[in-house]
């Protein structure tokens, strides 16, 4: 089994993003960016079924600007096996939209024809948590979401739904799964891993080399802080709170 | 305007976030037609709500996934003329929502918060730190929206149901099992009432605490990232921008700091409280309450008091 997996990098999920002065967009300068948490789980996942024997080879794919061939390194030094960069410089929180990444994706799929592709459930940027189920439209192929458990040998996925989770049989392979929170816990690349991570392949391609013809249907008008919350009061001791929690906000 | 709503439906009866987005389909105006893919009795509950039209039925007694679900879109988009299709952010919109907009070539806008117009929306982006007004142009729009952010539409209206044929998608998985959370507890996404531990609860065990006053109020219980980091208890009761955004009616936040990350998660649940006893600590700033009392002698008294 030969298994694709996205990795996207973000803005940090440990920074308090701003909005930047023109009010398009947030403001990315100076920034910490990462791996999106849910593609670490993603990764995870892939790396994993390689050292089980069921995957034969993992291959990273990240879509964004020069700088994402460091998050593809990361997922090398986790483990997977090749890298491939699809470059751009569209902002991909929000310029390159999930309908464009599908596209995308399915042209790397169509070139490498892996037998499963694992993304996160959602960037942590942009929010929209659409690709996986667009890719999967795309392909016609299975979208195995929210994953918490994948067992590809009785061809199951456990999903986490609104009210705890269902087991699903999904047809067969090639499949799309998007990683949720609990599928597991990511690994922390260790030093030797990173040096190693180095002399493994990225191939890069732009967008346009690729052949794929984007399309956006949103156009973002404005971005803005949501208001922020006002601060309330200190209580002095807990029958102070109980009374404020039943007679002023009626929640008790 | 012409919406289509896709309906949660729960087994037989209709689910309560389909009441938000009819309402959604109000504020953009024009005919609503529900989409209700499943049980017929639940199909029917659909035509009670108050601004449908029309209630299209696609039976089917397999799993209603997302690859079904936008079958059954599909073919209601053959069958009428829509510009919008419409679905709460539930488990169901997420997943048939973005497979159906990608068939029809278009670009989902998810998680709407307010509608501005027919073309124009409100969501949130990074966790809600940013809000975007965002102008969609696909022929067809579709959208899912958050049903907090939406008053549940009225009932006592009788709109028709009409069966609507759909083709069974080769990609749809097939039902095995599910599993509610072992407790009795709500599910934590769901919860009225969130009780939330942090890395002041200083091991697993003293969550049993959270568990007993979650108990006597109804409520779920939930972490912060550092307690999930150090052990305590597992990643799923995690509240954050990597974990559950939660916005219930009370949120209790015991011995959390309140990480940028963890308020992400939490900052939109109605009332907040928050106790600590390090008085500096940002929780404070986001709360409506703020107790400063070690949470070891608090939080048994609350539990005996509320």
């Amino acid at each position: 089994m030969r298994v694709l997996v996205g990795v996207k990098r973000v803005v940090d999920y440990a920074v308090k993003v701003r909005v930047a002065a023109d009010k398009k967009a947030v403001d990315l300068a100076n920034v910490k960016m990462s791996m999106n948490p849910f593609c670490e789980i993603a990764v995870e996942e892939a790396v994993r079924l390689k050292e089980a024997k069921k995957a034969t080879e993992v291959i990273a794919v990240s879509i964004g600007p020069k700088a994402s061939a460091e998050t593809l390194r990361t997922a090398l030094a986790m483990g997977a096996d090749r890298g491939i960069h699809i470059t751009t410089d569209l902002r991909t929180d929000q310029e390159l939209g999930s309908l464009s990444v599908a596209k995308i994706l399915a042209k790397v799929a169509e070139e490498e024809s892996p037998d499963a592709i694992i993304l996160g459930k959602q960037s942590i940027d942009g929010d929209f948590g659409c690709t996986g189920s667009m890719l999967a439209s795309l392909m016609d192929v299975p979208q195995c979401t929210f994953a918490a458990k994948i067992d590809f040998d009785a061809s199951t996925v456990e999903r986490e739904t609104d009210t705890g989770t269902e087991i699903v049989k999904f047809p067969g392979l090639p499949a799309v799964f998007t990683a949720d929170l609990r599928l597991n816990e990511p690994r922390y690349a260790t030093l030797p891993n990173i040096m190693k991570a180095k002399k493994k392949k990225i191939d890069a391609k732009s967008i346009e080399d690729l052949g794929v013809e984007l399309s956006e249907g949103n156009e973002v008008l404005e971005v803005f802080e949501p208001p922020p919350r006002e601060a309330g009061i200190l209580v002095e001791d807990v029958d102070g709170l109980v009374d404020k929690l039943k007679n002023e906000a009626s929640v008790i | 305007a012409s919406t289509l709503v896709v309906a949660d439906l729960d087994g037989a009866a209709m689910g309560p976030s389909t009441l938000s987005a009819v309402t959604a389909a109000g504020e953009i105006g024009g005919d609503c037609t529900v989409l209700a893919v499943g049980d017929a009795a639940a199909a029917a509950e659909c035509g009670t709500v108050d601004g449908v039209s029309k209630v299209l039925h696609a039976a089917t007694d397999s799993y209603v996934g997302g690859e079904t679900v936008a079958g059954a879109i599909a073919a209601a988009m053959a069958s009428g003329s829509y510009t919008h299709v419409i679905a709460a952010s539930s488990n169901l919109g997420k997943n048939a929502i973005p497979r159906a907009a990608a068939k029809a070539g278009a670009s989902p806008v998810t998680d709407v918060i307010e509608v501005h117009g027919e073309d124009t929306f409100v969501r949130p982006m990074y966790a809600g730190n940013a809000l975007a007004k965002v102008r969609n142009s696909d022929a067809v729009k579709f959208m899912t929206v958050r049903p907090t952010n939406f008053d549940k539409a009225g009932t006592g209206n009788s709109a028709a149901v009409e069966a609507l044929s759909m083709d069974a998608d080769a990609a749809s998985p097939e039902f095995v099992s599910a599993s509610q959370s072992e407790s009795d507890r709500p599910d934590l996404s769901a919860a009225d009432v969130v009780i939330a531990g942090g890395r002041g609860m200083k091991n697993g065990e003293n969550f049993g605490m959270l568990e007993t006053l979650a108990d006597k109020l109804g409520g779920a219980v939930g972490a912060s990232r550092a307690a999930v980091d150090a052990g305590f208890v597992p990643n799923e009761l995690q509240v954050g921008q990597t974990g559950k955004v939660v916005a219930p009616n009370l949120y209790v936040a015991v011995g959390i700091s309140g990480a940028i990350q963890h308020l992400s998660g939490m900052k939109d649940s109605k009332t907040i409280v928050a106790i600590n006893k390090d008085k500096e600590a940002p929780i404070f700033s986001v709360s409506d309450y703020g107790l400063v009392a070690d949470l070891f002698d608090a939080v048994p008294e609350l539990t005996e008091k509320c």
